[in-house]
């Protein structure tokens, strides 16, 4: 057993409510620089649709992530034998055509245009070559966009569909859409690392975090091709990649990233968890069929302890065995089969996971008379708006069991407090429907209380660093009193 | 006299100077600037033209490079196989190809870095010079394979032992100055070329990652192992 911690997350989808609070604060934060204006490290998309880069879902052109081939676990896109072939010329890589051209607009023209007839305008300007543009397609250019043809329609999804439910899914009547924000999921099997050949990419020990080195990364480009999430940036003026570095400054002092911080709809969650990291290499060998399983299963028991004494050994601190003991995505992820993690086909296994959202239809309109449906009481679900396959084809690799489990479990909590609160359910059907999402009484209402009150603290598990220890390995603090820092020691320029 | 001078100063002087500087900037920079070290690939920005471009020109400069480091190893081997005509002109045909491809693909490359307006935007003066330098080195270098037919020869009988006695730091140019100017164009360009490494993006060529083909797929540090791997 290698029992290693990792700071890990959960989207609750069915409270996003699509602001982009958290772009705009992840933007603000890191990436409103020359190079790195097309980068949304945290992004919302509209689903179904294409995403961003646009459809990000279809490895059979980006051949991001991994594949089992002759019994063995291998990049999708480029093994080691044939990375020289790659190095020169990616052919899977998206390029700005995928994401957008970055521009401003020409607002001077507004005050120095001479006198005329027509009110001046703005006219937009490319942020990479200065000149004039016409702007074909920007960040969230699809958002809300759930039906459309051009978007939703070509979401790499709906394969997972009939014809007929891919029809019923953009008609008028029956369109359906929910936000998926995404980030990078700081994978336990990243193929981001994998791939690069300088090993400017890693994946820090002690909690998980993938990150570039900067200093190291020479612009080859293979992450971008290999994460099959398409959250490796290249930033085209520095020649180097970047990615969501999850704010690990502000984690290692025990503030949410700020991303999570702001989110208005506090859909977002952060808690540590303990996994073995000795079954990665046995979990990426599973059939699709079985990997949320494999996935939960290399998640381990932080009350239990044997798990206690190991992770001891492997020298995790008692601080942040507590802190996994309290850990939100443990219960969301392993306690309470809620969570699930996006394409686990791709075989990264990502740490962060997502509440498949609801979107249920629970009320039928009879001659203008709305009716509840209490007699049937799961019906909700596979009517629900969003088909079980597409949710299916999203989080599970295409088993609709993990799926209908959290979705039934969620109903049933529904209608337990619906029968508490509001009473017009029997109290003895809303039991019935937690014993049929297998669901005790006490567990609806912690799931309750973590989906509907939860505090900042509740929310935000976040175990220290102890990054002053280590330092301490790396320098004297004594002789190093005056330091200033240990980030760049030079400007950030584009070489010649 | 005046020639002798010049002899020596672009046989000798440059090429001792080309290497020291390129090695002593070389390390500098690597550990002064470590981010500046970048292939500084512009695909993100366009990548029809680049296909063809970097493509062709690093497998023919690559091929042709080959051949060169072959020949420095083994001129003697070149010199038994050119004794057949036929032979002579299969190599001689193969190393042109491979040239052509790389002018091919220098070419591409400078049209797209000239007027493609996006990497336009992302060139240096430094990125000029340098597609300027590969060009007259690839077309001195065609120019020597299509007029003399005897150009590998020469480059085993007479370029390599020059070329082996500076690296054994005793120069005797006397092997080549007699040569036709156009393959002693080409030798100083490939000074020129060697003297630009530090200054430009051609950096990218010293830190190619071939360790990557030994080593385990995950990288994982840790803080308070002191950078230990595993
Ligand atoms: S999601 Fe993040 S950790 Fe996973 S492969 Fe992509 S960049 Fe790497
Ligand atoms: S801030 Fe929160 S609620 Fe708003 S879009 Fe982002 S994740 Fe959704």
């Amino acid at each position: 057993m290698d029992i290693r911690s990792q700071i890990s997350m959960v989207f609750h989808l069915d409270k996003c409510i699509g602001c982009h609070t958290c772009s705009i604060a992840c933007k603000n934060v890191w990436t409103d620089r020359k190079g790195a204006e097309y980068m949304w490290w945290n992004n919302v998309e509209t689903k179904p649709g294409t995403g961003f880069p646009t459809k990000w879902e279809d490895q059979e052109a980006y051949r991001g992530g991994w594949e089992v081939a002759d019994g063995k676990l291998r990049l999708k896109s480029s093994g080691k034998g044939n990375y020289l072939k790659r190095i020169f010329y990616q052919p899977n890589m998206p390029t700005l055509e995928e994401y957008y051209e970055p521009w401003t607009y020409d607002y001077e023209n507004l005050f120095n245009a001479p006198e005329g007839d027509d009110q001046p305008t703005a006219r937009p300007v490319s942020k990479i070559t200065g000149e004039y543009m016409e702007v074909e397609s920007g960040p969230n250019w699809d958002d809300d966009l759930g039906g459309s043809p051009l978007y939703a329609r070509n979401d790499p999804n709906l394969k997972a569909l009939t014809e007929e439910q891919q029809l019923q899914l953009l008609s008028i009547e029956q369109l359906v859409m929910f936000y998926l924000p995404r980030i990078c999921n700081h994978c336990l099997n990243p193929s981001c690392v994998a791939s690069c050949p300088s090993g400017a990419l890693y994946k820090r020990g002690e909690d998980g975090i993938v990150l570039v080195n900067q200093e190291v990364c020479r612009g080859w480009r293979f992450c971008v091709s290999a994460c099959p999430y398409k959250k490796v940036f290249y930033n085209w003026n520095t020649g180097k990649s970047e990615k969501c570095i999850l704010c690990y400054p502000r984690v290692e002092t025990g503030q949410a990233p700020a991303c999570f911080h702001s989110c208005v709809g506090r859909i977002r969650y952060m808690g540590v968890i303990l996994y073995d990291a000795d079954k990665i290499a046995d979990a990426g060998l599973r059939p699709d069929s079985e990997l949320v399983e494999a996935h939960r299963e290399m998640i381990l028991d932080p009350h239990d302890p044997a798990v206690i004494e190991a992770a001891h050994r492997a020298g995790i601190s008692d601080a942040v065995v507590k802190s996994a003991q309290q850990s939100p995505v443990y219960k969301f992820v392993k306690e309470w089969g809620l969570a699930l993690a996006p394409h686990p086909e791709y075989r990264t296994f990502p740490m962060l996971f997502y509440v498949p959202a609801l979107a249920p239809v629970t009320a039928t309109q009879t001659d203008g008379l709305l009716a509840n449906d209490v007699e049937n009481l799961f019906g909700a679900i596979d009517d629900a708006r969003t088909p079980m396959a597409y949710l299916a084809s999203l989080f599970s690799a295409g088993q609709e069991g993990p799926v209908r489990y959290a979705m039934k479990k969620q109903m049933a909590v529904r209608l337990w407090r619906r029968a508490l609160t509001v009473g017009d359910i029997e109290v003895d059907v809303a039991r019935r429907a937690l014993r049929e999402a297998n669901c005790s009484p006490e567990e609806a209402e912690e799931i309750y209380k973590m989906t509907s009150l939860p505090t900042f603290e509740d929310r935000f598990v976040i175990p220290p660093s102890h990054r002053e220890q280590a330092i301490e390995v790396l320098k004297n603090p004594l002789e190093n009193k005056g330091l200033a820092g240990i980030g760049f020691r030079e400007a950030p320029e584009r070489g010649l | 006299m005046a020639n002798g001078f010049l002899n020596t100063f672009l046989f000798v002087g440059l090429p001792y100077m080309a290497l020291a500087i390129a090695i002593a900037v070389g390390i500098l920079r690597f550990r002064s600037r470590p981010f500046s070290y970048s292939s500084l690939s512009s695909q993100f920005l366009e990548n029809e033209q680049l296909f063809w471009g970097s493509n062709l020109f690093h497998w023919g400069l690559g091929w042709v490079l080959g051949g060169h480091l072959v020949g420095l190893l083994i001129p003697r081997t070149v010199l038994w196989w050119n004794a057949n005509p036929l032979r002579l002109f299969v190599l001689e045909s193969t190393a042109l190809i491979g040239a052509l491809l790389a002018l091919f693909g220098v070419s591409a490359l400078m049209v797209r870095r000239f007027y493609n307006k996006r990497v336009v935007a992302v060139t240096t003066p430094m990125d000029r010079i340098l597609l300027t330098l590969l060009l007259i080195q690839i077309l001195t270098g065609i120019d020597t394979a299509l007029r003399y037919r005897w150009g590998s020869s020469w480059y085993a009988s007479a370029a390599v032992p020059y070329l082996r006695s500076l690296l054994l730091f005793a120069p005797r140019p006397e092997f080549i100055v007699s040569l036709p100017w156009g393959p002693k164009l080409h030798m100083v360009s490939g000074f020129l070329v060697i003297l630009a490494i530090p200054f430009t993006r051609l950096v990218h060529f010293l830190v190619v990652p071939i360790w990557y083909l030994w080593r385990k797929p995950q990288v994982v540090i840790w803080n308070r192992r002191t950078g230990a791997r595993s």
